[in-house]
């Protein structure tokens, strides 16, 4: 049976495990050659999961395996939020 | 013993990759690349994958011109699919001096072989139905500009250039070049020392930094922009928008996502990549402005990264005259990933003595000193 590790992307275990043979062997690069934990989610649900795999296959510890640098909005935020008011709906 | 090397290229980028896959194709494969952290740290893992070959300074337009047409054919040189999607690029003016401007820019594009056009703004907005164009005075588009996904060429350039039998090494840090008199002896490194009286420095935003360790003298300054990506949905966007007037930046990428960055006037020069609340809500305000429809669209990720600026904001490249084999491959000011096919291909030349594609007279550092310097006036950001 196929393990999903991240939905966003659509990314299977063999994926992950395919890639770290092929030498994206750091949480950063399976992030850039994949898009692991670059869609919606931004790596809640996956990121965890792809480091024990890496792990596994690398033989390192969890505590050496850099989480990919979190960034900005924590969750995905529209522009109708973000940008501000319009000065016709300020008055209202 | 230290080992030793006929050439260490510093930055493990777009520029430092390219170097070596062309002294690899030209069948030199004495090479070491180094990046301090993973490939693509720095600016070429950062941008937005923008091809552009309207640009105003003839070396600019030439550089793209040749660039766009190299990175046609890179999807089958690197056997990997690079989602180079040629949408065009909408350039838009918002007053009648710009428009002015932009009727001389496309004449001079042409002249070189771009065909760009000079578009009203309904022409503009035929091209994004979902425009305001309420504020637009003209505009123009050139259709074999696009955009590509900067980490698949990264990634594709490594792994040709490691089946070229060079050896690219991440995470080692360059801490010193020792020359004696005005040749270079070894590249000192946080893993150990390389033998080498050749050094191509494509270090980006740190370039100035590398420079001064081989006691050269650069004017880069490196200056942070910050970018930011959406959820990605179906094609809605066929080019990349941008205005000077605005600094606005945005296209959708073949994945779906649309990617956009917008200029700080007021940033600061310095070694800084992080991101701010300032251009989130700069960001959202402008976009909503050039396209309202995008108001209840997700931004998922925001980040930044370094513009290797010069006082021209054109690149800088070839030997200088304080240090032999010392070559030069960066200060591109924001485009650094769209001339790369061409630069790298010219710096693999000058590295082994041979006569250069294209004449770099002009991109030389001594421009500086010695002649009237052309600034280039179509950087967005």
């Amino acid at each position: 049976m196929t393990t999903m590790v991240c939905r966003c992307e659509d990314l299977t275990e063999d994926d992950i495990v395919e890639a770290i043979e092929d030498g994206y062997d750091e949480m950063e690069k399976l992030k850039r050659h994949l898009r692991l934990g670059m869609g919606p989610c931004q790596g809640k649900s996956c990121t965890l999961l792809a480091e024990r795999i890496l792990c596994r296959e690398t033989g390192k510890d969890i505590q050496e395996v850099a989480e990919p640098t979190a960034r900005p909005p924590s969750q995905p935020v529209p522009f109708s939020l973000l940008a501000s008011p319009k000065r016709g709906e300020q008055d209202e | 013993m230290s080992e030793s090397a006929g050439v260490v290229v510093i930055g493990g980028g777009v520029n430092g990759l390219g170097t070596a896959y062309h002294l690899g194709k030209m069948g030199y494969s004495d090479v070491v690349v180094l990046d301090k952290s993973y490939l693509g740290y720095g600016a070429s893992g950062r941008n937005g994958g923008g091809i552009r070959q309207q640009w105003t300074s003839e070396e600019n337009i030439k550089l793209a011109r040749e660039s766009r047409k190299m990175f046609e054919a890179l999807n089958e040189e690197l056997e990997e699919d690079l989602e180079f999607y040629q949408g065009g690029y909408l350039v838009l003016a918002f007053d009648d001096e710009e428009a002015e401007e932009f009727k001389e820019n496309v004449k001079r594009q042409n002249r070189l072989g771009v065909e760009s056009e000079f578009l009203s703004p309904e022409e503009a907005k035929e091209i994004v139905p979902e425009l305001d164009i309420s504020q637009v005075v003209a505009a123009t588009f050139n259709q074999s500009d696009g955009t590509i996904y900067p980490f698949k060429v990264i990634h594709g350039y490594a792994n040709r250039v490691r089946e070229m039998g060079i050896d690219v090494r991440e995470h080692t840090e360059v801490t010193d070049i020792v020359t004696e008199g005005k040749e270079i002896k070894k590249v000192k490194t946080d893993k150990g020392d390389i033998k080498t009286d050749t050094v191509v420095n494509a270090a980006g935003g740190w370039s100035s930094g590398v420079a001064e360790m081989a006691g050269a003298e650069i004017p880069n300054v490196p200056v942070r922009h910050e970018i930011m990506v959406t959820e990605p949905f179906e094609r809605f966007l066929e080019p990349m928008v941008i205005s000077f007037k605005h600094g606005i930046y945005f296209s959708q990428s073949e994945h779906g996502n649309i990617v956009g960055g917008i200029g700080n006037p007021d940033e600061e020069p310095g070694i800084n990549q992080k991101g701010s609340l300032w251009f989130m809500k700069e960001f959202s305000d402008t976009l909503l402005d050039f396209v309202p429809r995008f108001s209840s669209v997700n931004m998922i990720r925001q980040w930044a990264g370094l513009y290797d600026t010069t006082p021209d904001a054109q690149p800088i490249l070839g030997s200088v005259p304080e240090v032999e084999r010392f070559y030069q491959v960066n200060g591109f000011s924001g485009h650094g990933f769209m001339v790369s096919p061409m630069v790298t291909k010219v710096t693999a030349e000058l590295v082994l003595e041979e006569e250069p594609s294209i004449d770099i007279e002009r991109l030389r550092v001594e421009r500086f000193e010695e002649m009237d310097i052309e600034e280039e006036g179509a950087v967005v950001g």
